[in-house]
């Protein structure tokens, strides 16, 4: 199984990079700044704690399955290892989507100790649901990375455009919210700009609709609701990983 | 995460003496500019609702408390309440669910000793509890009563209480809650109203614990001798 050897090989890449202790150091940080917020906020300090916590632990964690996902990838391009491997009697889908895999694990497994803490703060089913969706959102991050990782040249740019996908996929509803806002001027232009943020979010997965805090604060969604932010990631995901497997199986020796 | 490393006694004296010097610049120069307090002019004009949505990246809950620590930061007796008002009202659009904002205007701001000031924050607390009666009717309970022995505003008190009455269907509704208005019309001395709608909630068949109902009854009782002494 060539596949569970890259998987195995991501996790053991990113214990000795030091990841578990940077995942640990931010969940030190979360539990001190609600303890913090605890002290400021005269009412609601639960509700405040968790929900503060809770952005900042997604933010976190979107954050390292990125850097760890982009930097895995470019140190391997620049140390010539992916063009061994491409050399190697081995399906490139199997190298690709093995890859995914490992990574995808990796965002796993920090989204079950990311939502840990949380259980001191709200229900039991909000955080299972909110840490289900995290696992799908960092999903969908590690398969935004390895794309752009794979596809641009560079470190920064490959972070970059993770990070702007990311930032706009979480934003774009509120954009179309406002760009179709009820004072909106009535001009061929601003249909023009409206129809274009509509166009835009069509190809842009619904991630303000995944993990939301409200889940941990006003109880768990409905069944329905949470499977729709599930799905919307997966497929996103699904749609990142086979433009990625594409571009790579173009890739030239 | 180890890494090869020569011994720091080989590194040269000035790169220590370097380091230190760029350490003390920077803590003399920060001690030198400590941290500003917020002052009430310093509040700026709210952000919408939907602009703290995408600064807060879609996290309406967090951000919504996040501007509450906020505002909270400032000494509220200064503040131009009518500015106040706004930033609580987009507060609370960002996350309706949210007691924070309606708790902060009903116990702090409203409890300032400038009468136009806490007849704004009332006024505020009053339009939201309409938008969510059932959520949102403690803060109004509390409103009235600011304006009863706080304002001493009988009239406002009585809408307060009024509104409380008749919009709210939540189940866990006390009764002292329910018959605020009631108290009140006894205080402005329109015992004929009060009489008839405490008649009127008993008949209503609302009341359905006995215990309750014997007391809601003994009070009708003592009001209605209270109507007759008067007329004599």
């Amino acid at each position: 199984m060539a596949a569970a050897i890259f998987v195995r090989l991501a996790l053991v890449e990113a214990r000795r990079g030091g990841l578990a202790w940077f995942a640990t150091l931010c969940l030190l940080g979360g539990v001190a700044l609600g303890g913090f917020v605890a002290q400021l906020a005269i009412s609601e300090s639960r509700l405040t704690q968790a929900s503060i916590v809770a952005a900042l632990l997604r933010l976190s964690a979107v954050f390292i399955i990125a850097a760890q996902v982009v930097s895995s990838v470019r140190r391997e391009i620049d140390e010539r290892r992916l063009e061994l491997l491409l050399a190697l009697p081995l399906a490139r889908a199997a190298q690709y989507l093995g890859r995914l895999a490992g990574f995808v694990v990796l965002g796993l497994v920090l989204a079950a100790c990311f939502s840990l803490p949380l259980a001191l703060w709200a229900p039991l089913p909000g955080v299972l649901a909110w840490g289900a969706s995290l696992a799908c959102e960092l999903a969908l991050v590690a398969a935004a990375a390895l794309f752009f990782a794979m596809t641009l040249t560079q470190l920064v740019p490959a972070l970059g455009a993770t990070a702007a996908l990311y930032v706009l996929a979480r934003t774009i509803g509120t954009i179309q919210q406002i760009a179709g806002g009820p004072l909106a001027e009535d001009s061929a232009l601003q249909r023009l700009a409206s129809g274009t943020v509509n166009v835009i979010a069509l190809v842009l997965p619904a991630l303000d609709r995944a993990t939301r805090t409200e889940w941990l604060l006003y109880g768990a969604p409905q069944a329905q609701a949470l499977g729709a932010a599930l799905a919307g990631c997966l497929i996103y995901a699904a749609l990142l990983a086979v433009a990625g497997l594409f571009d790579f199986q173009r890739r030239a020796l | 995460m180890r890494r090869d490393e020569r011994p720091l006694a080989s590194l040269p004296v000035w790169l220590w003496l370097a380091l230190a010097a760029a350490l003390a610049a920077q803590i003399g120069f920060r001690a030198l500019h400590s941290a500003t307090k917020l002052h009430e002019a310093d509040l700026p004009p709210p952000p919408s609702a939907s602009a703290l949505r995408l600064a807060g990246l879609g996290e309406r809950a967090a951000a919504a408390r996040l501007a509450m620590l906020y505002l909270q930061a400032f000494e509220y007796r200064k503040l131009d309440y009518q500015r106040l008002v706004e930033w609580l009202h987009n507060i609370l659009e960002l996350d309706p669910r949210s007691q924070y904002p309606l708790f902060a205007a009903a116990r702090v701001y409203a409890e300032t000793p400038d009468a136009a000031r806490a007849r704004l924050v009332l006024d505020f607390i009053y339009r939201e509890f309409l938008v969510d009666p059932g959520r949102r009717w403690p803060w109004l309970a509390h409103a009235a009563l600011l304006a009863k022995h706080r304002l001493k505003d009988l009239p406002l008190a009585r809408r307060y209480a009024a509104a409380l009455d008749r919009h709210t269907r939540a189940a866990d509704l006390p009764l002292w809650a329910r018959q605020m208005e009631l108290f009140i019309l006894e205080d402005m001395n329109e015992l004929e109203a009060a009489r008839i709608m405490l008649g009127g909630l008993l008949a209503s068949g609302a009341i359905q614990d006995p215990a309750e109902a014997r007391f809601l009854a003994g009070r009708l009782k003592s009001l209605e001798e209270r109507m007759r002494r008067e007329r004599r």
